[in-house]
Formats: structure tokens, sequence, C-alpha cells
């Protein structure tokens, strides 16, 4: 590989040609401040306009200051990254950004989260030498996503996320000069554009100007109000990335003390979404079965694929952009959904309390999760399955607030009939997971037989798109894809519009690396071995459970024995199942 | 449910569409596919947008993001009778600031403005490349030459219809 | 080459010879140039001199002179890029190095005169107006920077300017000038430096004792009445709008200059020129 010599702050140093200055320094220890440069290596998420002109450094020879990100290393460059002229252009143009933002920090949804902030700090800003216009739009709330253009400083990540990684479009640059700024088109309300909700807008957000919709002081109103019971329920992925917001280290598994604080907190009933994710696949499992077998028999009408139908966003895009093969997903409800539709029936009547004095609460990896809690079919009379959901940077806020000492807290167990799990529920958070967990019980279902191995390792990975042909004894070699990002998602789609599509089950999960990168986790700045180390967890967790097949959850037998019958009865299909709309844009053509 | 209507007639839908297909349905060619539509339409509301969008293949917030970037590009319809003024330098150190003036107080709009009776719209630019015959202004691309603001009235006269 | 004027100097090469077009002009820049002569001058139009020429010869002998035989001032060349030619650079000859060295450049080919009737600041805030409009919003230092420095320029035009601020536009238009995305940003800020450069003592002024010279700010604008020509007939008064005008019959009027809006109505009105804007 062809290599090039420069030096670098009087430190002479050799890169590979077609290094950017400002990996050749990372390198070294070297940290250029940047804003809108972003990259979550190996996750396909990136953005390098080039545009905030932050990271300007200083090249002996050149005419003017050079970008860092966007500069390739040329042999013999040497490099000032800390002269006088960078840190004043640099100070210069914070300054800048920082006259057309608002002075709000203290009450901003960033606060101590914040790169500009951070960056400010850093460079020792003191007052704001540049008065003048200031940026004025109206703060849109939807019902996931915060959006406070005011604040946006144009890096353009979250263009890049919704284009480029969701094939979704609904926020990107529009007007020019001054008044430019990512928004959705024609200043409409994102609710009325094809947003998903995925919030990975959120999720790259150097600033406030995205932010989820904040529930916690519902949590806090719901719990003190005597008249009502609550019953809180937690995603897979939030036990592998909450202990971040404490001070741990990525990838802690934090199970026993999330239990633990949301008792300490006051819920009334503490259960998991795990135990949902098992019932999940008990649901969708048997539908999967019923149209493999229906494909095998030669029935020319059976949706095949079949595809996961857990994420929110994904359903909110496939009900957006590809309604026409809204029947290829299954119908089963999300863990979320059927937890909520369990909970607010068979347990609001065991406990004798009217569903509507019993909130049910949901921790979520996911800004999406809260859009589906206000879809009306997934509740009774008006009344949600779920009430609503918070993510998982919401629960830390709350567990802040109420002078919890997470680190430190021992460990509790869930609550029963509803918090039992396996080891198929917890690798729900990953992308592969669902379709693994599924396979655990499909292939034991469909051949009669104990799986002498239930690691599936052929469908993990981090890599978009993953696909892999699973034997299944006797009955068929299944062809199955796991992807993640709408665009992958997308590129199933169109293969089943052309009549291509090779397989037979796809998993479709919209954030990178699945629901341990949803937009309700912690922060991760686009550090991605974050990611990986919440990846790692995960499947740490599921080995550690002294059961990894749903089907054995010993919780979920007996909700069957006791109130659903068997899995695709009539009443897991009133209560577990839903349907799908046509949300697309349509031409109303006048004569 | 439905997903959201956009209304939009049947013989302007086909126009757009034959457009469209005229560049091949070719998302590369937005820019030349808004000229087209707007040469057609005299500007580019939403559901013309929405149907270029459609047709290309393409988030609507593209085509609104060149159409609010463009000055070319217009969502709201221009008056029958176009004028532009010149603010490039050489109309500008000969007074082209005094002309505009006029206009305003004459047609009682603003710059980007259209007259209540949508007869007149007034625009500026930067250079219209008659420097010599500075300050200049354009009504339906007919120029007007070394212009004093006394002018104005008269001029505007000549468009009584 | 994409450029028209490259395209008409071909054929006359070809014709004549290389060595003929490059008899024409000095050492680095050969042959000839087309600009765009306009503004302040009596004759104006498309004029095709030869690269070496001097300023002098083009205002004077090809231009015939400013008009209304007025003071001149300067010249902008290259468009909102580039920059400004004083009354010390009327014999340097004109070609691509001088000027560059000069603080402007041929640019757009746009020659532009300017008189003493015309303000400086007023200039750079006409320029950095057509870049503010221009900028794509892309970079920082070209969608704030620009738009800051209009702002201040604004702040100066207005009579409301400090000596700091003067030192804000030589920091900010440095800054991007060094760090803006493309060639827009990168040149933005030189009509603000050329005419700093050049015409530092008009800055000054506005800020310091409030005064357009070249009687173009309007707010620094200040309307008086000569007591010698006034014969107090009271049009200058009925015609103002805000009442800023005192005085009786047959007797000098005042304007309060606190009242005054700088309207410029009582001059317009006066029938016995004793009306004089300072």
């Amino acid at each position: 590989m062809d290599t090039i010599k420069l030096t670098i702050d009087n430190r002479a140093v050799e890169v590979p040609k077609g290094t950017t200055i400002l990996k050749a320094a990372d390198q070294m220890g070297i940290k250029i401040p940047t804003l809108c440069n972003f990259e979550l290596e190996g996750l396909a998420l990136k953005n390098h306009p080039g545009g905030c002109r932050i990271c300007v450094v200083e090249v002996a020879g050149r005419r003017n200051l050079a970008p860092a990100c966007i500069t390739e290393c040329m042999q013999d460059m040497v490099v000032k990254t800390n002269s006088p002229r960078a840190i004043n252009a640099r100070k210069t143009v914070l300054e800048l950004m920082l006259s057309d933002h608002p002075n709000d920090c203290l009450q901003c949804p960033k606060n101590g989260k914040c790169e500009l902030q951070a960056l400010a700090a850093d460079m020792g800003i003191r007052e704001i030498p540049f008065q003048g216009e200031q940026s004025e739009y109206p703060i849109e709330l939807s019902p996931s996503i915060v959006r406070d253009a005011n604040k946006c400083i144009m890096c353009r990540r979250c263009e890049s996320v919704c284009h480029e990684y969701q094939s979704v479009g609904a926020i990107g640059a529009v007007e020019r000069g001054f008044p430019a700024v990512v928004a959705p088109a024609f200043g409409k309300n994102l609710i009325d554009t094809n947003c998903v909700f995925c919030g990975q807008c959120i999720a790259v957000c150097p600033v406030g100007a995205l932010s989820e919709v904040d529930h916690t002081g519902k949590v806090l109103r719901d719990i003190a109000n005597p008249d009502v019971k609550t019953a809180v329920q937690v995603a897979p992925a939030v036990r592998v990335a909450l202990g971040e917001e404490f001070g741990m280290p990525a990838g802690s598994i934090v199970t026993g003390k999330i239990a633990a604080a949301l008792k300490a907190i006051g819920f009334d009933y503490v259960f998991d979404t795990d135990w949902s994710a098992d019932l999940t696949i008990m649901e969708e499992g048997t539908e999967a079965i019923g149209r493999f077998k229906a494909f095998l028999a030669g029935d020319k009408n059976v949706k095949i694929p079949i595809m996961t139908s857990c994420c929110p966003a994904w359903v909110n895009f496939y009900e957006k952009f590809y309604p026409e093969l809204r029947e290829y997903p299954s119908t089963a409800k999300s863990p979320q959904g059927m937890f909520g539709a369990t909970v607010k029936t068979f347990f609001a009547d065991k406990i004798g309390v009217p569903r509507e004095k019993l909130i049910s609460v949901s921790v979520m990896p996911c800004v999406a999760k809260k859009y589906e809690c206000e879809r009306e079919e997934l509740g009774a009379n008006g009344n949600p399955d779920v009430d609503y959901s918070i993510t998982t940077r919401e629960l830390a806020r709350i567990i802040k607030m109420c002078n919890i000492d997470f680190k430190n807290l021992p460990e509790a167990k869930f609550d029963s009939p509803l918090g039992e799990s396996t080891g198929a529920a917890v690798i729900f958070g990953v992308t592969g997971g669902v379709m693994e967990a599924a396979l655990r019980t499909a292939a034991e279902v469909l051949t009669g037989q104990t799986l002498p191995k239930v690691d599936f390792e052929e469908v993990r990975g981090l890599e978009g798109v993953r696909e892999a042909t699973i034997p299944i004894p006797g009955v068929i070699d299944l062809k199955v894809a796991v992807v993640y990002g709408l665009k992958n998602a997308r590129m199933i789609m169109e293969q089943i519009k052309a009549g291509n599509c090779p397989y037979h089950f796809v998993e479709v999960m919209a954030c990178p690396g699945g629901c341990i990168d949803g937009a309700g986790q912690p922060y991760h700045h686009g550090d991605a071995s974050i990611i990986k180390a919440r990846h790692a967890a995960i499947y740490k967790a599921d080995r550690e459970m002294p059961l990894r097949k749903s089907h054995e959850n010993p919780e979920i037998i007996s909700i069957y024995k006791e109130f659903y019958g068997e899995p695709g009865s009539e009443k897991a299909h009133h209560l577990l199942h839903t349907h799908y709309f046509d949300k697309k844009k349509h031409f109303d053509l006048e004569k | 449910m439905c997903g959201p209507k956009i209304k939009i007639s049947e013989a302007n839908y086909l126009k757009i569409k034959e457009i469209c297909a005229s560049f091949n349905n070719n998302p590369g060619e937005l820019i030349n596919v808004l000229h087209k539509t707007q040469e057609h339409f005299g500007y580019l509301p939403e559901e013309v947008q929405q149907v270029v969008a459609d047709c290309l293949g393409i988030p609507v917030g593209k085509v609104f993001g060149v159409v609010s970037f463009y000055s070319f590009f217009t969502m709201k319809p221009k008056g029958k009778y176009a004028i532009s003024v010149c603010l490039g330098t050489a109309c500008y150190v000969k007074g082209a600031e005094k002309i505009l003036d006029a206009l305003k107080s004459e047609l009682k709009i603003s710059e980007g403005g259209v007259t209540d009776d949508g007869k007149f719209s007034l625009d500026v630019l930067r250079c219209v490349g008659a420097c010599g015959l500075a300050p200049v202004m354009t009504i339906n691309g007919k120029t007007y030459g070394r212009l004093v603001p006394e002018q104005v009235k008269n001029i505007l006269a000549e468009y009584a219809d | 080459m994409n450029n028209v004027e490259t395209y008409a100097n071909i054929p006359v090469i070809i014709n004549k010879g290389a060595d003929w077009f490059s008899s024409i002009g000095t050492e680095k820049s050969k042959g000839t140039k087309v600009f765009a002569l306009a503004g302040k001058i009596n004759n104006v139009g498309l004029i095709e001199v030869p690269m070496g020429i001097t300023l002098r010869e083009i205002i004077y002998e090809i231009g015939g002179g400013i008009k209304g035989g007025k003071k001149f001032k300067a010249v902008q060349t290259g468009g909102p890029s580039g920059g400004c030619l004083t009354e010390k650079h009327l014999d340097t000859p004109i070609d691509y190095d001088s000027l560059v060295a000069a603080g402007s450049m041929m640019g757009s080919g746009g020659m532009i005169v300017m008189d003493e009737d015309d303000c400086m600041v007023a200039i750079a805030k006409f320029y950095l107006g057509f870049t503010v409009d221009e900028s794509c919003g892309k970079c920082t230092p070209c969608r704030v920077g620009n738009k800051r420095l209009h702002e201040i320029l604004t702040k100066i035009t207005d009579g409301k300017g400090t000596m700091e601020d003067l030192e804000k536009l030589k920091n900010l238009s440095s800054v991007i000038k060094d760090t803006a995305l493309c060639g827009l940003g990168q040149t933005s800020p030189n009509p603000v430096l050329s005419t700093i450069n050049n015409f530092w003592d008009e800055y000054v002024e506005h800020v310091t004792e409030k005064k357009c010279r070249a009687g173009q700010c309007k707010a620094l604008k200040k309307y008086y009445i000569d007591p010698e020509k006034c014969k107090g007939c009271t049009a200058c008064a009925r015609a103002c709008p805000v009442g800023a005008i005192t005085g009786t019959l047959k007797n000098p009027h005042v304007i309060d200059q606190d009242k005054c809006i700088k309207c410029g109505t009582c001059y317009e009105k006066c029938r016995f020129g004793a009306i004089s804007i300072k």
C-alpha cells in the first residue's frame, strides 16, 4: 500500500494514501475539533460535507486554511493544527455559529450532551462578538420528535441519515444563504411528511435541534397519582446501554439494576419486554411456519418472504412507501404492543383494575415507539395498550432526578407473571436477533427435534445486509436475509415488487446495528465502539440465560394455558396481531 | 385510513408526467424538468412539485430544496408583467435603488411582490449585462435603460392593457 | 476554455498569428482585454484595450472623463470578488498581476468608475449584500460570516458603528477568506478589505464623526436651511411629514435635527436653494 509521510504539529507521521489530515492527526492522539464531520465506522453511516469549517488547520504553502476532515494528506505536507492563525479562525467560526444559536443551554434537551456546548467550553468562549439577526423558526412537536430549527447549525448529519441511510428524505436543506436550514418541504410538520420517526436524526444531531418528545414528567405524575396503578416494561436493548448514562463502560449489562431502579422510582409493577419478545416469537413464528407450509404445498397466493414487524419505524416505512406490499410483513404486533395488549386485558383483570386505571409505560431504546403508542388500532375504546413510551435517556434522567445511585444499586428481579424471559428475547435488541430467535423456535417446531446448537452465527454480525441459507432438515433450506437501515429494506421491497426476491424470511431493523443504536439510546457521538460493545453485551446476556428458546419460557407456556389458548388462536389474533394501512400520498385528479 | 391526498387537475398532472418523461424521468435532470415545468405553469406550487418528485422517484424534499434554493424558481405566480430591476454594480452607482423605490411606491408592493390585480410583479436581479445603459430594468424581457425615477410612471402606463 | 472572450480572440490569433498577438500587452499578460466600462463616466460600454494600458488612459481618453466634471474617486474591477483602484493607481499599467498587486483582480472584466458622490463604505455594503444573497449556506463562514459583515457595515452606514466594529470587520474578513469553502466565500470580503485599505479615513469618519463625505448614507445626512437664502415661504414646513421644520412667514426657518427623518422632502420643495445637505 502507498504511504504518505508528513509532519503534523512538528511530529513526523506516515499514513496510507488517501488518509485525511483529521484521521492522521487522530492516530497521533491529536484531536482536531469537528462538528459536521460524522461517521459510525463499520455501520455505513457517515457525513463528510466539510461545511462547518471548525476543523481548519494551517498547511505550509497553502493560501488558505484547510478543513482537516476532507483534506487528504500529501507527501511532505507540514500541518499545524494549533497555529495562532488556525485557532483564531476556528474560534471566529465558532463565534459565528453561536451568534445564530439560542443561548438557552440550561433548558436545552441536549444540555450536557451537546457537541457545540462542549466545543464552546473547550475553546474558552466567554462572549459572542457578533450580534445580528437570528433565525426564527417555530418549534415543532411530533409524536416522537421535537424539532427546534433555531438550533440547527447546518451540519446536515440528519439529512445524510434521513436521505442516504434511511432513503426516507423527510428533512433536507431548504433555502439558501443565511436562511438555509434543514427542514421538511413546504414548512410542513414531520407528521405530514414521509417521516417514519426512526429518530436517527436525533441520534446524530450534535446540538439540541432534534430531540425526543419528553414524557418524564408524565411518568412522575402518574406514579404519584394514588388513583392509578402503573406497570412498566423494559426493552431488551435498554439493559446493555443504560449503564453508560451513569459512567459505566459501554456494554455493561444492567438488567437487575434497571428492575431495582424502576421499583425504587415507584412503579407498581415492573415487567420485561423480553417476556413479550418471547411471545412475539410464538405468534410470528407460528405465522411464519404457516406461510412456509403453504408455500411448500404450492400455494401461489401466500406472501413469501415473511418479514418481521417489530420495528415501528419499519412499519411506518412500508405503510408510507410500500402499502401495496403490506401483506408481506408479519401481522404480529411488536413486543411492546403484545405486552401492552396483555397487560391491559389479562393482567388488569388479574389485579382487578379497569384498563383506564392501569397506566402502561414502556422503556424503549427507540423514539418511533412513541408514535406506535399513539396508533389507534393498538388500544381498545380509545384507551391505548401502552399509554406512553420513554427512551433509555429519559429513564436515565428520571433515575438521576430520583437520587438513585444506579451504579451501586443492588440488583432486583422483574415481577411475575410478565417478567420471565429467555436468551431468544434479549437478542431482539440487535440486528439478526429476531431472526435467530425465530429460527430457534421454528426449527424445533418444524422438525420436532431439539436443536443440537442454538446459536445461528450465520445471521449475526454488523453488516447492513446479511443473507444465509439455514437448512431445516427434511423441510426446507430456508433462505433468510437480515437487514438494517431502511435503504437496505427498500432494496428488498424493490426485489419483492420485481418478483425476484430470493428469500423466505427477512428481518428488518431501521437503526444501525438494530435497537442497540436506537434513537432513544445514550448518545454515542459517532463512536462505533460503543455500538459494538452493546452488540457483544447482548450476545453475552443471551449466553448467560438459563433458557435460550422462546417456547421454553415457563411464563409464556402459562399465558397460553391461562389466557391465549394456543399461538395463532382467535384470542391471540384479536390481541396480539394487527393490520397495516395505506399511508402513501395519493394524487386526487380533478377532471 | 389513507395517505395524504394531493389535489391536482388531471390535465396538469398529465402535463407534468409528459415533461418528466421527456427527460426519461431521470432525477439528474431535476433542474431542467423544473425549468420546463415553470415555463409551462408560470410557477411551481406544492402539488406540481409533488408530481415531479413522484415521476422522478425522489423525495419531494429534494425538489423543494432545489426550488427554494434557486431564485429563478418561484412558488408564487408572477404578475402578467414581470418587472426586474437590475441591481448590478453599474446600475447601483447610477441610482438603481431610486428606480426601485419609485416602482415600489407606484405599484405599492415590495421586492418579490405581485400587485393585487396580478398585473405587475417586482423583482430585483444582479446584472442583465447592459451596464452601459445603467440603470436598467426589464418588463417581460423588454429592456428600459438610462432610467430616471420620473420615467417610471409613464413606462408603467404603457402596460395599461 | 469556457469564456466568450477567449473564443473571440481565437480567429484573430489564427489570422494574424501568435507573434502578432503576443506583441500586444505586457510581459506576463499578452494581447488585449475587453472591459465593460460603466459607472460615472462620460463614455460607457465595452472597450477592447491592450494589456498594460493605464487607468488614466481608459478613464480620461477612452471614457472621456468623469461625468458632470465631478472628482474621480475609484474604479471597482473584478466584480463582487474584486476590489477598488484609486487615484494612486491611475498610472499603473493594467494587467493580471498588477491588479492583484493592487488588491483587486481582473475577474469579471467589469470596470465601474465611481466619483466623489459614491460612499466607499456603502459600496462595500452593496457588494456584501450580493454575497449574502448568493451564499449557498453550506459553510459557516460564508453563511453566517458574510451576514455579520453586512450587518456591521449597515451599522456603520447607519451611524452606529464603533472603532471596535472596524477591527471586527478586519478580523472577520480575513477569517472568512481563510476558511470559506468555495471561491465565493473566499473572495467575498475583498470589497471590504480593499475599501478599508484604500479608504480607511472614510470608515473612520462614519464611525467617529458620524459623517458620510459622499452624502450617500441617508442616516448620516443632515439638512440645513441657509438663513440668508430662506425667504420664509413655509413650503418646507408644510411638506415636512414629521413637523421638524419651524418658522414664521417671511422669516428664516429652522430644521430640528432630532426630529428630522432625512426624507429629503424639504430639499425638493425649496424653490430658493436654501436647503443644503451636509
